[in-house]
C-alpha cells in the first residue's frame, strides 16, 4: 500500500508556496473536458464544487438531502479561527500552527497544519465577499472572541450559528454553477459504492431515496466530502442521518482508513432522558466560563439539588484540577464527568449527568449579566428539558461530537486510491488525536475553497486519465453489488428494526470505545460486535421494497455499514497502546490520571486496508516527524 | 400521557392519501414531537407495517429539514420552535393532533409527511448570491459594515428554509423566503452591484415554480420558527419594482 505522504520539501513555511508553483496546470479549454463528483454538499463539498466550477470543470454534487444546504456543518455553533491577528494580540501563522498541532495531541501532519493556518486568513476574505454576516464591532470592522482556551482571540463568528452561515455562503455560491450550468446538482441521491477502474476512482453508484432507483456516474475524479462517522455510538451531537458509508465503502474499495480510533467527545451536552432518546444537543462550551460543576459526594443521593448543601457536594473538575478548574480542555472534563457517575454519583434519570451551576455566577454578577451572556443558551436548555436554568442547576453530560479519523489522504488530499480525494472532516489529516474548537469549519472551508482547486488540477494535469466506457465490468460490478445489498437487506423478514441494532450498536461502542477504553473491553466489544452483525443479517426486518421511499432501508443499509466499521474502530483503539487526544487507554495514564502518550513506539499514523475480512485488517503506519514543534506534553494542573 | 394521532399517509407522488388515525400510548412529555413518532413507528415495525415517512435530520432546529403541519399549523403550536424543537410537554393527556405534510403546488407530497422543496434551491440559484469567485476577496476589514446594517442583514440570513411561510400562505407565496435572501444581501454593501437583477430573477423564477403572489396576510410571518419579519417583503418590493421598471426598453 502506498502511502507517501509527498510532503513538498522546504521550509514549513514555504512548503505550500513551492509547491503551488510546481504543480501542473490544467489549461482552460481543457478544464471543461474533465469532470468531477463531489458526494456531499457540506463545507468541503459545497465550497469544492463552487470554486472547481468557477474554474472551468464538470461538476457533479451529490447529496442526499432534500437540499444541498442541509448538511451537517449547519449546526455549528461556535466560530471559526484564522489567523488575521486584527486585534493585535500576537496572533500569527505560526502560533494558530502550533496550537492546532500542540492540541492535536502531536499526532498530525505539520506540513497539512502549517497550510492549514496559512489559507485560513483567505477564508474569512472569501467569506466576507460572498456576504457572510460575521459579528462586527461599533465601527464596522469584524469582531473576534477567544474560543476553545485559546490565548489569543482569533475567532470569527455570526452568532451562536456560524456554521449555517458560512455553509449558506459556500452553498449560495455552488447554486450559482448550478444556474449557470457548471454544476449539475444530484439532490437525494446517496452514495451506495465507490467505482475503481484500472485502480483510479473514477464513479459512484447512487440511490434515488425517492423512487429506489440504483444508478451510476462516471468521471474522472471523486471527491468524498461525507462528513465523520460519530453516529457509529447511536447518540451524537451529529445529525440523524449522517453515516459512514460512502468513507466506509471507498475503503472497502482499496482506500486506507486512517486513525478511526480518534473520536472527540464534547463534555457540555444535554443528557439523555429516556430510552426514547435520538440524538443529543450540544450547550456551547463558554458556559463553562461562569457555570460550576458538581456532582453529590454521596451515592444514590436523590435529594433535588436545592437540598444538598454545600458540604455534601463535589466540585470536582476544581477538586481534581485547580489551575483550570471547570475550564479544563474537553477530553479531560469529559473523563472526570464520566468517572463521577461510574462511581455512581451521577444526577437525573439513570444517573447519567452532573450539574452545571449558576447560582455562584447569578449572586455575583445578578440574573441579569448571567442573562445577556448566556440566554439563548439556557432558553435552548429550558425548551428541551422543561427546566428553568436561573432556577435548578443544568444537568450536562458529555457526548461524541466529532471524528479526528477518517480517510488517509496524502499532503494533496487524495487517498492512495489516484482520483479519491477526500476532504473536510472525512479525511484524517489535519486534527491529530484531538480537535481545537472553531477548527472544522476552518478545516472544511481551507479543502474546499484553497487547496482542492490547485491539487486537482495537479492530478490532471499529469495526464494518464483514459476513457472509459460506461460499460465497463468494473462499473457493472459495483451496481450488482449495490443491487444485492438492498435486496438482501429487503429480503431477510426477521423481527428487529434497524434502530434497535444501531442503539444496540451504540451501546458496545460507548461502554468499551468511547471516553475511556481498555484492552479487556476492547476484547469484548470485539466479540460482541460481529455477534450483533451476524444477528442483523438474520433477524433483520425492513418492510416496503427498494422502489420507493423507504427510510427504513436507507437507515439499514447505514448501520449494516456501522457494523462493521464498529469493529475497525476498536481494531485501531486495541492496537494504539498510549494515550493521546482523544483516544484514552486507561492502561497509559500519568499517576495523576492524566494521558500518557508513547511517541517512541506510536508517533504515527495509522492507515488500515480492507483486506476481505474485517478483524484481519492490515495496519500501515506512516510516521509522523516533528521538526518545527517540538513533542512535550499537555499539562493543565 | 396518551394520546390519538390523526397522520396523513400517502403511498407515493401520484397515490391518493388520506388521514389514518393512531392510538399512542405512555408518551412521556420530555419527548421531542419527532421521538413520539420515532417510538410509534418502531411500534408499526414491530407488527410488520411500513412506518410514518417524515423528514428531519439535524433536531436542533438549524438544519430545516423537518416540518409538519400539526392541527393546522406549520411546526405546531408554539411560536419561533421548529417540529424537531418541539417537545410533548405542551399537549395533554388525551389531545387529539392532526399531522399533516406541508401543503403547496411547488412542493409535491413524495410520501406521507415528505415533500420536495427543490423550487427553493432553483429560486437561490437564479440570483440568491453574491457573484464573487474564489480567490477574488479583498481583506475582510476592507469593507466595513456598521454593526446596526451587518445585525439586520444577519436578522434575514437566519432563514433556515424549512418552507413553513409558504405552507402557512393562504396563496402558497414563498416571498418572505425569497425575501430573506433579497434582504440579507441587499442590506450589505457587497450585494449592492445585483440587488436588482437579483429581486426580479428570484420572483420570477418563483413564479414559475408554482408559489403564489403575497396578499398581505402575514401567515408567513407567524409561522416562521426564526421569526424572520414580513417587512423584509416590502423591502423586497421595492426593489423588484424599481428593477421591473428599470428593464421595461
Amino acid at each position: 500500500m502506498d502511502l507517501r505522504s509527498n510532503i513538498p520539501g522546504g521550509p514549513i513555511d514555504q512548503k505550500w508556496e513551492n509547491h503551488k508553483a510546481d504543480l501542473k496546470l490544467v489549461n482552460p479549454a481543457n478544464k471543461r473536458k474533465f469532470s468531477v463528483i463531489v458526494v456531499g454538499t457540506g463545507l468541503a463539498g459545497a465550497s469544492a464544487a463552487a470554486t472547481l466550477a468557477e474554474l472551468g470543470y464538470n461538476v457533479h454534487a451529490v447529496t442526499y438531502h432534500d437540499s444541498p444546504r442541509r448538511a451537517h456543518s449547519i449546526a455549528a455553533q461556535g466560530g471559526i479561527n484564522a489567523a488575521k491577528n486584527y486585534q493585535n494580540d500576537g496572533d500569527s501563522v505560526w502560533r494558530l500552527f502550533y496550537d492546532t498541532v500542540k492540541g492535536g495531541d502531536f499526532r498530525a501532519r505539520e506540513a497539512n497544519v502549517h497550510r492549514l493556518a496559512e489559507v485560513s486568513v483567505n477564508i474569512i476574505d472569501q467569506c466576507v465577499a460572498q456576504g457572510v454576516p460575521f459579528a462586527r464591532e461599533y465601527g464596522g470592522y469584524l469582531a473576534n472572541r477567544s474560543f476553545g482556551g485559546a490565548q489569543v482571540s482569533r475567532t470569527f463568528y455570526a452568532r451562536g450559528q456560524t456554521g449555517q452561515q458560512l455553509l449558506i455562503g459556500a452553498y449560495q455560491a455552488m447554486m450559482r454553477q448550478v444556474g449557470l450550468g457548471k454544476v449539475k446538482l444530484h439532490h437525494k441521491k446517496e452514495m451506495m459504492d465507490l467505482i475503481v477502474v484500472n485502480g483510479r476512482a473514477r464513479g459512484v453508484v447512487m440511490r434515488d431515496l425517492v423512487d429506489g432507483k440504483i444508478s451510476h456516474m462516471t468521471a474522472d475524479a471523486v471527491l468524498l466530502c461525507t462528513g465523520g462517522y460519530g453516529n457509529v455510538f447511536y447518540l451524537s451531537t451529529n445529525a440523524m442521518n449522517c453515516n459512514v458509508t460512502a468513507a466506509f465503502r471507498a475503503w472497502k474499495r482499496g482506500a486506507a482508513f486512517g486513525n478511526p480510533c480518534y473520536t472527540q467527545i464534547h463534555p457540555t451536552c444535554i443528557p439523555v432522558s429516556g430510552d426514547y432518546q435520538s440524538k443529543l444537543t450540544l450547550m456551547s462550551e463558554s458556559l463553562r466560563n461562569d457555570g460550576r460543576i458538581w456532582v453529590p459526594k454521596k451515592q444514590g443521593d436523590t435529594r433535588s439539588p436545592e437540598q444538598i448543601p454545600e458540604d455534601d457536594r463535589d466540585y470536582y473538575l476544581e477538586r481534581k484540577y485547580p489551575s483550570f478548574g471547570n475550564l479544563s480542555p474537553r477530553d479531560i472534563a469529559s473523563r472526570a464527568a464520566k468517572e463521577v457517575c461510574d462511581e455512581g454519583r451521577g444526577v437525573g434519570p439513570g444517573g447519567l449527568g452532573v450539574y452545571l451551576d449558576f447560582a455562584e455566577a447569578i449572586g455575583r454578577l445578578g440574573e441579569k449579566t448571567v442573562s445577556d451572556r448566556y440566554g439563548n443558551l439556557f432558553d435552548m436548555y429550558q425548551q428541551i428539558t422543561g427546566e428553568n436554568p436561573y432556577k435548578t442547576p443544568m444537568r450536562i453530560y458529555p457526548a461524541v461530537h466529532y471524528t479526528m479519523g477518517g480517510l488517509w489522504v496524502d499532503y494533496n488530499l487524495m487517498s492512495n486510491v489516484p482520483g479519491l480525494f477526500v476532504l473536510g472532516e472525512a479525511n484524517f489529516s489535519d486534527h491529530g488525536a484531538n480537535r481545537l474548537g472553531a477548527s472544522a469549519l476552518m478545516q472544511g472551508l481551507a479543502d474546499g475553497y484553497f487547496v482542492i482547486p490547485y491539487t486537482l488540477g495537479g492530478y490532471f494535469g499529469q495526464g494518464g486519465i483514459e476513457r472509459i466506457s460506461d460499460d465497463a465490468p468494473e462499473v457493472r460490478q459495483a451496481v450488482e453489488a449495490t443491487k444485492e445489498k438492498v435486496n438482501r437487506l429487503l429480503s431477510i423478514n426477521g423481527k428487529r428494526t434497524p434502530t434497535s441494532f444501531h442503539r444496540e450498536l451504540g451501546k458496545i461502542m460507548w461502554d468499551y470505545c468511547g471516553m475511556a477504553r481498555n484492552e479487556k473491553g476492547l476484547r469484548t466489544a470485539l466479540e460482541r460486535i460481529p455477534a450483533l452483525r451476524e444477528e442483523f443479517w438474520q433477524n433483520l426486518t425492513v418492510p416496503g421494497t427498494g422502489e420507493q421511499l423507504n427510510q427504513t432501508l436507507e437507515l439499514a443499509s447505514r448501520v449494516a455499514d456501522f457494523l462493521e466499521f464498529g469493529e475497525l474502530m476498536c481494531l485501531d483503539a486495541l492496537h494504539r497502546n498510549e494515550s493521546a487526544g482523544g483516544h484514552f487507554r486507561t492502561e497509559y495514564q500519568t499517576e495523576d490520571g492524566e494521558a500518557q502518550r508513547n511517541d517512541d513506539d506510536y508517533c504515527y499514523v495509522g492507515a488500515w486496508e480492507y483486506t476481505g475480512e474485517i478483524a484481519k485488517s492490515a495496519l500501515h503506519k506512516e510516521p509522523l516527524t516533528f521538526e518545527n514543534v517540538k513533542l512535550a506534553t499537555r499539562s493543565y494542573k | 400521557m396518551n394520546l390519538r394521532l390523526h397522520i396523513w399517509r400517502q403511498a407515493g407522488p401520484d397515490a391518493q392519501g388520506m388521514l389514518r388515525t393512531y392510538d399512542v400510548r405512555d408518551v412521556s412529555e420530555h419527548m421531542s414531537f419527532l421521538e413520539m413518532l420515532d417510538v410509534l413507528n418502531e411500534e408499526l415495525l414491530a407488527k410488520g407495517e411500513e412506518p410514518i415517512a417524515f423528514d428531519h435530520d439535524c433536531r436542533e432546529g438549524i438544519c430545516g429539514t423537518c416540518g409538519l403541519v400539526i392541527n393546522g399549523r406549520p411546526h405546531g403550536p408554539l411560536p419561533r420552535v421548529t417540529t424537531c424543537q418541539l417537545h410533548m410537554r405542551s399537549f395533554k393527556d388525551g389531545d387529539e393532533i392532526y399531522i399533516e405534510p406541508w401543503r403547496a403546488t411547488a412542493f409535491p407530497v413524495l410520501r406521507d409527511l415528505v415533500v420536495d422543496r427543490s423550487a427553493f434551491d432553483r429560486v437561490i440559484s437564479k440570483g440568491g448570491y453574491i457573484s464573487v469567485n474564489t480567490g477574488n476577496a479583498q481583506d475582510g476589514n476592507a469593507i466595513p459594515i456598521p454593526k446596526k446594517d451587518a445585525d439586520r442583514a444577519f436578522d434575514a440570513a437566519a432563514c433556515i428554509g424549512c418552507g413553513a411561510c409558504v405552507a402557512a400562505c393562504p396563496n402558497s407565496s414563498a416571498m418572505l423566503f425569497v425575501a430573506a435572501k433579497a434582504g440579507h444581501l441587499g442590506l450589505l454593501p457587497q450585494g449592492q452591484a445585483e440587488r436588482s437583477e437579483r429581486a426580479l430573477s428570484m420572483i420570477l423564477t418563483a413564479d414559475e415554480a408554482g408559489f403564489g403572489a403575497c396578499t398581505n396576510h402575514y401567515e408567513c410571518e407567524a409561522a416562521c420558527p426564526k421569526g424572520i419579519p414580513a417587512e423584509f417583503i416590502a423591502m423586497l418590493n421595492k426593489d423588484f419594482f424599481s428593477a421591473a421598471l428599470a428593464s421595461r426598453d
